[in-house]
């Protein structure tokens, strides 16, 4: 990466935060969903601790997949409705290069926040200490792959009217491996097991996701716009 | 050699060779599933455990394989369109997400068929049923990205980077799942049916299997036409065609 490019890296990923933290909506609604789902499942299953404590890493993951694919829609909207995309794309730096900074802007308002926000909703469904701090590292190591891979679908269907349910259609089956060793690892954790393999495959995923995935995204932009 | 391959695979050549070879192609697979559910159903032994029911292992196994080489076929068109823009791969593209994905269903179906008679439930989360199911999502979310894209060129090369996207994915969510199926000790589910398979059963199994891949190649070849038909409606060599109709 030369140096223009890690500039114009910085630079995207301050425009991008400071536009994303003064909409308000943008970072604080996927949150609220994620408190708001997770709240859901006791209501609907029934108070027993037992139950809830069982089954907490799956609500707490699903939801947060869930919250962070319902979010995926603001990283590239308002630039591709006011055309600022389609001048970055022609720009003189590498696309993919400002595509990772989008993508770690998404990243920084909404998994950071997810991640921070889990052990409270552990504490309603029951989870023990120990399950909450590995549920944090899960999802510590999970939601930048959530944020990866669903931009490849969210530029894939920026340019489509109404794309919401294709959207989850595109990125829900791409994100079942995260969500198996993400949960699992908690499960393990819990059942006294060694959760290093899953926390060992989570991060070979993150870096597998963090290689080609920006590659991905660049290319169907390129298509969309 | 470009050139002559561009010619080649010109929507008029390939309509008309695919024409002079669809008749042998559909009479094989006729063939081949004669003589595949004959050999398989009435001919091959009877499984001393299953009794006859293991014979939609016939229908079922054939199906899954299919399933999955329909996928690679589509995601190898498809990355052959993005990178040299030819019109025919995109065809292809498209014409093998419908037939996958039946296969796929398929696949499924009887497997759940099977499951009922064998472990006595309709669906077990297991390794290679889960990611069945999935490799159905994405056949279902191919399609439903291609026709949510208006125009047909952006649609087409969308359509391909997902099915590539998926093609790398494939791997994982098996692994993933296999994994997920070991930890979670579903016991007393085997699903080792394998190589260990006696060879009066598995040679109808080939039989079948290669009825599928003739069936894959008529029906895609089909489906092709039927599209470049609709896409060169207007161009004189369909004129022609339909003169000589």
């Amino acid at each position: 990466m030369t140096n223009t490019s890690l500039k114009a890296f910085n630079a995207m990923v301050r425009r991008d935060f400071t536009l994303a933290l003064r909409n308000k909506s943008e970072w604080a609604n996927p949150l609220f969903f994620f408190i708001l789902a997770c709240s859901l499942f006791p209501l609907g299953i029934g108070p027993e601790p037992n139950t809830l404590e069982k089954i907490a890493p799956g609500i707490i993951w699903v939801t947060a997949l869930l919250a962070a694919m319902l979010s995926l829609d603001g990283i590239f909207r308002s630039d591709f409705e006011d055309g600022s995309l389609e001048q970055q794309i022609l720009g003189p730096h590498p696309f993919t290069i400002l595509v990772y900074a989008k993508i770690l802007v998404h990243w920084l308002i909404t998994g950071i926040p997810l991640m921070l926000l889990s052990p409270l909703l552990g504490v309603i469904l029951h989870l023990p200490a120990d399950g909450i701090i590995l549920l944090m590292i899960s999802l510590l190591l999970g939601t930048p792959v959530l944020s990866l891979i669903g931009s490849i679908g969210v530029a894939l269907t920026v340019g489509v009217k109404r794309g919401g349910m294709l959207l989850s259609l595109l990125v829900l089956p791409l994100y079942i491996p995260v969500l198996i060793f993400g949960a699992g690892a908690v499960d393990v954790g819990l059942g006294g097991l060694d959760t290093s393999g899953h926390f060992l495959l989570m991060a070979a995923i993150l870096v597998l996701a963090i290689t080609l995935a920006p590659l991905a995204t660049a290319a169907a932009l390129k298509v969309s716009v | 050699m470009w050139k002559a391959i561009k010619r080649l695979t010109s929507f008029k050549n390939f309509y008309r060779f695919s024409g002079k070879l669809l008749p042998w192609f559909g009479a094989i697979t006729l063939v081949l599933f004669l003589t595949g559910l004959y050999w398989g159903l009435v001919i091959a032994p009877i499984d001393y455990l299953q009794k006859d029911s293991y014979r939609i292992l016939y229908i079922h196994v054939p199906a899954a394989w299919m399933s999955l080489f329909v996928y690679i076929v589509m995601a190898a068109s498809g990355a052959i369109h993005l990178v040299w823009k030819t019109k025919l791969s995109e065809v292809i593209a498209n014409s093998c997400a419908p037939i996958g994905a039946t296969f796929t269903f398929l696949a499924l179906v009887t497997g759940a068929i099977w499951g009922q008679p064998t472990w006595g439930t309709w669906w077990v989360w297991d390794a290679r049923l889960t990611s069945e199911l999935v490799l159905l999502f994405l056949y279902i979310g191919y399609m439903a990205l291609h026709s949510a894209i208006e125009d047909r060129a952006s649609a087409a090369r969308a359509a391909a980077i997902l099915a590539i996207v998926g093609l790398v994915n494939i791997p994982i969510i098996h692994f993933s799942v296999n994994w997920w199926f070991t930890l979670h000790q579903v016991a007393s589910i085997s699903v080792g049916k394998g190589s260990s398979l006696h060879p009066s059963m598995y040679w109808p199994l080939m039989v079948m299997t290669a009825a599928f891949k003739f069936y894959f190649a008529t029906v895609l070849m089909m489906t092709a036409r039927n599209e470049i038909l609709e896409r060169d409606q207007n161009s004189n060599w369909v004129r022609e065609e339909e003169k000589n109709l």
